[in-house]
């Protein structure tokens, strides 16, 4: 709550993203304070890969306002904004599965000199593996290559989108780890599906539903506690309504 | 024996005008997603110039024959710069009209080409050791067979070693993979659509002025003639793979040759392979998985 | 991606669907693309009388242009009553009708096929070896013509198909390839290699042959046309055409509903083709001969430019388009021989006597400057032309 009074490092304001002509980002308001790890929650297909991925132009932004540093950015191409300070880690780590670890993280350095040196301690595998085919590795290896392509370089933020997916428990907290190291020293807009690790590493957290924002909290921890809030926001009764959905409209398109 | 042999090199040989066409295809395709209809354009203008140049400096000696090959080479990826720039660059990431502008270009390029260099052939004369044959285990293999191989061989060489060893080599590798993940590293990777465009019409510049020499002459139709096998060669090698379209190339060259020669089938067998690689392997012998 | 389970929250899905919000959202949004085709913008009841009366009195003139002595200088060569123009008018009309079963493909279904020609020249071959060959009248050949036409589109079809997008256009050309080499080969001498092939006279009745019946072969062409457009109407409201345009949207998402594109996508690939085969067959009876161009990939790729230049998705656009082609071609073709470009210093002289150097340009710009082509440019008009108000009421 005292964090208000420092400017946040990302506002976005009012923004709409587009796949293929459908609206996926459907007016959300946000920021991200300058500090620490800020969780951004919702159940699946809410909208939140969209809307890190509109952040930086990776999908049509089609309206609203995005500032990063005070800086208007939602007109900015990708590589540019990437260039101002932002490191992104994806969904599905998309590292380039037919270049060694060591090319994958030599495409990522931006800076004059690199951060090699936390990379190499945070990871040691990949040091290891550094001339081995980034495809060739395990699920949780990919994970730290994709981490390590963004800690590479000084960043005014980390957009990180669900590190800990599909990996096994003791992964899961080997990322967590990195990602406490490096929050440090920059701000992390965090989406995550294991509530344990947000626990863990949230302060605040931004709440989307259908493609809009629904609730915000200083305190990611207060919000988990609370099982009415949960239950609306990040339920469990959606898969019946989904069925419930397809079966009353598919008669009548053919 | 002797004929399988000669059958054989002529069909490496033919493979190789494939490859050089074929390579640029694919990288163009791999990195941007863009069917290159002009790319036979790249590949006649180069011819054509060389030509123009070697009568004028002297046919028929090796230093000429050297030179046509830069000249091939440098006029075939100025071409394919210069249409990625003021044709390709503005339609960004709308491929069909991108597919649509080349059809056109290629469409213009082959008229120009009629009206400045008519539509016959123009006979080529390489050095007098091109007519020559050697003796390959009883075969009489033409000579101008061994250079067009060896000049793709270092084609090949060359582009691998730049995909390998350079930074923008590993953004193109990279980004036939995934590109926007290349620009989410903050890589502009509308430099690397020109560099693919140039190496791709550098390499048929080559193939060109090599063609003259295989065939024996230049005419507006040359590149069409080839682009259409060397499609076939992209996908059943699968696109976006430079090795997958080495390996189809003398695979769908040395066929083409065999069967064209025993049953004069050639043709058909090469659009057969095709269809059956499609519906085994849609994605083709090497190409993305995705 | 990977192959490990997910320990997330309990409403995980595939992700190749995680887009979607819901998949009622999901059946909803194609539902509405479905039913809302660019082309069948809502229209007033009077409008659409008017359209009716306006194609009514537009195919009258058409159809009385052999009676009249209309003559439009530099447009057409000579006035309208004469062979001369006739025969021109006739092979606009036969190109506007290719040019449509083409927009079948393109236009509805979102195909980028670059072997069309095959379809055409399966017509226009196939009439004239089956009149040479067989010894038929002139109506049982073109129903052979035609079920070779279908079982040939519906085999190549269903291969072709297999794949989508820029391997599907690599597919169908390679197929038309193989037709192209087919008839250069002159196979037992049906074909005639190079020089083409002229259908015995035989079986063709006399009102069909020779230059002072060109008008009944001009009549013959419009008929052509007019089915051809009857019939991509049809089938672009067909719940084929439906899919098909939902398809061109959004494959997955019609996949993820359980419907069937790729039987829809067959249907309009075959259609498509034997409407192809349908104009060339009439085309080897105006031309009385049909040539390997025919066949030809630079034949699909005319068909292409016609389409693109009155717009992709506009059935107008496309008649407009072969219409406008045909006389572009033919009279750039005759300035290119006139004493005017003649006398031109050489750089001007040598693009403008190739008439392909012109069109291929101004295609080149038209992609560039003009999308959505003529018919797109129309819209804009259009928009621009109308007020606000009656905008938004659509």
């Amino acid at each position: 709550m005292s964090q208000e009074s420092t400017e946040p490092i990302l506002r976005v304001r009012g923004l709409h993203a587009a796949i293929e002509g459908s609206q996926v980002v459907d007016g959300v308001d946000f920021e991200v304070p300058a500090t620490g790890i800020t969780a951004l929650l919702g159940r699946n297909g809410v909208g939140k890969t969209s809307t890190i991925k509109a952040i930086i132009g990776l999908i049509q932004r089609t309206g609203g306002t995005i500032e990063l540093a005070g800086e208007r950015i939602d007109k900015v191409p990708t590589h540019k904004i990437i260039q101002r300070g932002v490191g992104y880690v994806p969904e599905d780590r998309e590292v380039f599965s037919a270049l060694s670890v060591a090319e994958n993280l030599k495409l990522a350095e931006r800076d004059e000199h690199p951060n090699r040196q936390l990379v190499e301690e945070l990871f040691p595998d990949l040091v290891k593996r550094s001339s081995q085919a980034a495809g060739s590795l395990s699920g949780g290896q990919q994970q730290m290559a994709s981490l390590a392509r963004a800690l590479l370089n000084v960043n005014k933020l980390l957009l990180v989108d669900e590190p800990t997916k599909g990996l096994a428990p003791k992964i899961v907290q080997e990322v967590a780890e990195a990602l406490t190291v490096a929050a440090h020293s920059v701000p992390i807009l965090l989406v995550e599906q294991n509530l344990s690790v947000v626990r863990q590493l949230a302060a605040g957290a931004i709440i989307l539903s259908g493609g809009k924002v629904v609730h915000r909290t200083d305190s990611a921890t207060n919000f988990l506690d609370d099982e009415a809030l949960t239950q609306r926001f990040l339920g469990v009764q959606s898969e019946e309504a989904l069925e419930q959905a397809a079966e009353t409209t598919s008669g009548g398109i053919v | 024996m002797s004929t399988l042999i000669l059958l054989l090199i002529t069909g490496v040989g033919l493979g190789a005008l494939y490859f050089l066409v074929a390579s640029g295809l694919s990288l163009i395709y791999g990195l941007m997603g863009v069917l290159n209809f002009a790319h036979g354009a790249f590949l006649t203008l180069g011819a054509f110039v060389s030509w123009e140049m070697s009568r004028r400096i002297g046919e028929g000696t090796w230093l000429t024959f050297i030179i046509t090959l830069v000249i091939g080479a440098a006029v075939g990826g100025v071409f394919a710069a210069l249409t990625e720039f003021a044709l390709i660059r503005p339609l960004y990431n709308r491929h069909i009209e991108q597919v649509l502008v080349t059809v056109g270009l290629s469409l213009a390029a082959v008229a120009i080409f009629e009206g400045v260099w008519g539509t016959d052939p123009q006979y080529t004369k390489g050095p007098e050791w091109f007519t020559r044959t050697t003796d390959v285990l009883g075969a009489q293999v033409p000579n101008d067979r061994f250079v067009t191989i060896i000049v793709a061989a270092l084609v090949l060489l060359g582009v691998v070693l730049f995909l390998k060893k350079t930074r923008y080599g590993m953004i193109i590798r990279a980004g036939v993979e995934n590109r926007s993940m290349v620009t989410a590293l903050g890589i502009d990777v509308r430099k690397a659509f020109t560099l693919v465009f140039t190496i791709g019409g550098a390499a048929a510049g080559i193939g060109g002025v090599l063609a003259s020499h295989y065939f024996g002459y230049v005419s507006p139709a040359l590149g069409g003639s080839l682009l259409i096998f060397a499609f076939i060669v992209t996908v059943i090698g699968g696109l976006g793979s430079l090795s997958g379209a080495a390996i189809a190339s003398v695979v769908v060259g040395v066929l083409q040759q065999i069967t064209n020669f025993y049953w004069g089938v050639g043709d058909f067998v090469v659009i057969v392979l095709l269809a059956v690689v499609l519906l085994t392997k849609p994605t083709g012998l090497m190409g993305k998985t995705a | 991606m990977s192959p490990e389970p997910t320990n997330t929250l309990p409403s995980e899905e595939s992700t190749g669907e995680r887009r979607e919000p819901t998949a009622a959202v999901a059946v909803d949004k194609v539902a509405r693309r479905v039913r809302v085709q660019p082309s069948h913008r809502v229209k007033t009841p009077g409008a659409r009388i008017g359209v009716w009366v306006l194609g009514l009195l537009a195919l009258l003139l058409m159809a009385a242009l052999p009676l009249l002595n209309i003559s439009i200088p530099g447009v057409l060569p000579t006035p309208t009553y004469q062979p001369g123009t006739l025969q021109l008018l006739a092979m606009c009309l036969l190109m506007a009708a290719a040019a449509l079963s083409y927009h079948l493909l393109i236009g509805v279904a979102g195909l980028l096929s670059f072997g069309h020609a095959l379809y055409f020249g399966a017509g226009s071959y196939g009439l004239a070896i089956i009149l040479n060959n067989l010894g038929l009248p002139l109506l049982p050949a073109m129903g052979l013509t035609l079920v070779v036409a279908l079982v040939l589109s519906t085999l190549t079809g269903m291969v072709a198909l297999r794949v989508t997008g820029i391997p599907f256009a690599m597919v169908t050309l390679a197929f038309a390839q193989a037709g192209s080499v087919l008839v250069r080969r002159n196979p037992g001498g049906a074909t005639g290699g190079e020089e083409g092939v002229s259908p015995d006279t035989a079986g063709i009745p006399d009102f069909l042959i020779g230059v002072a019946n060109t008008r009944n072969l001009y009549w013959l062409s419009l008929l052509t046309l007019l089915v051809v457009i009857v019939v991509v109407t049809w089938v672009q409201s067909s719940r084929a055409g439906h899919v098909a345009a939902a398809v061109r949207e959004n494959e997955l998402r019609v996949r993820v509903l359980g419907l069937q594109p790729y039987w829809a996508k067959l249907l309009i690939f075959v259609v498509a083709g034997v409407l192809a085969a349908a104009v060339g067959m009439v085309f080897v009876l105006l031309q009385s001969g049909t040539v390997p161009r025919q066949v030809s990939a630079d034949f699909t790729i005319t068909l292409l430019v016609m389409v693109v230049l009155g717009g992709v998705g506009s059935k107008w656009g496309a008649v407009i388009g072969g219409v406008l082609y045909t006389l572009l071609d033919q009279r750039l073709s005759a300035l290119a021989n006139s004493s005017a470009v003649e006398s031109l210093p050489a750089f001007l002289h040598v693009p403008l006597s190739e008439p392909l150097f012109i069109l291929g340009t101004l295609f080149v710009l038209v992609v560039l400057f003009m999308p959505g082509g003529l018919a797109g440019a129309v819209r804009r008009l259009r928009e621009r032309f109308t007020s606000n108000p009656a905008a938004k009421k659509n």
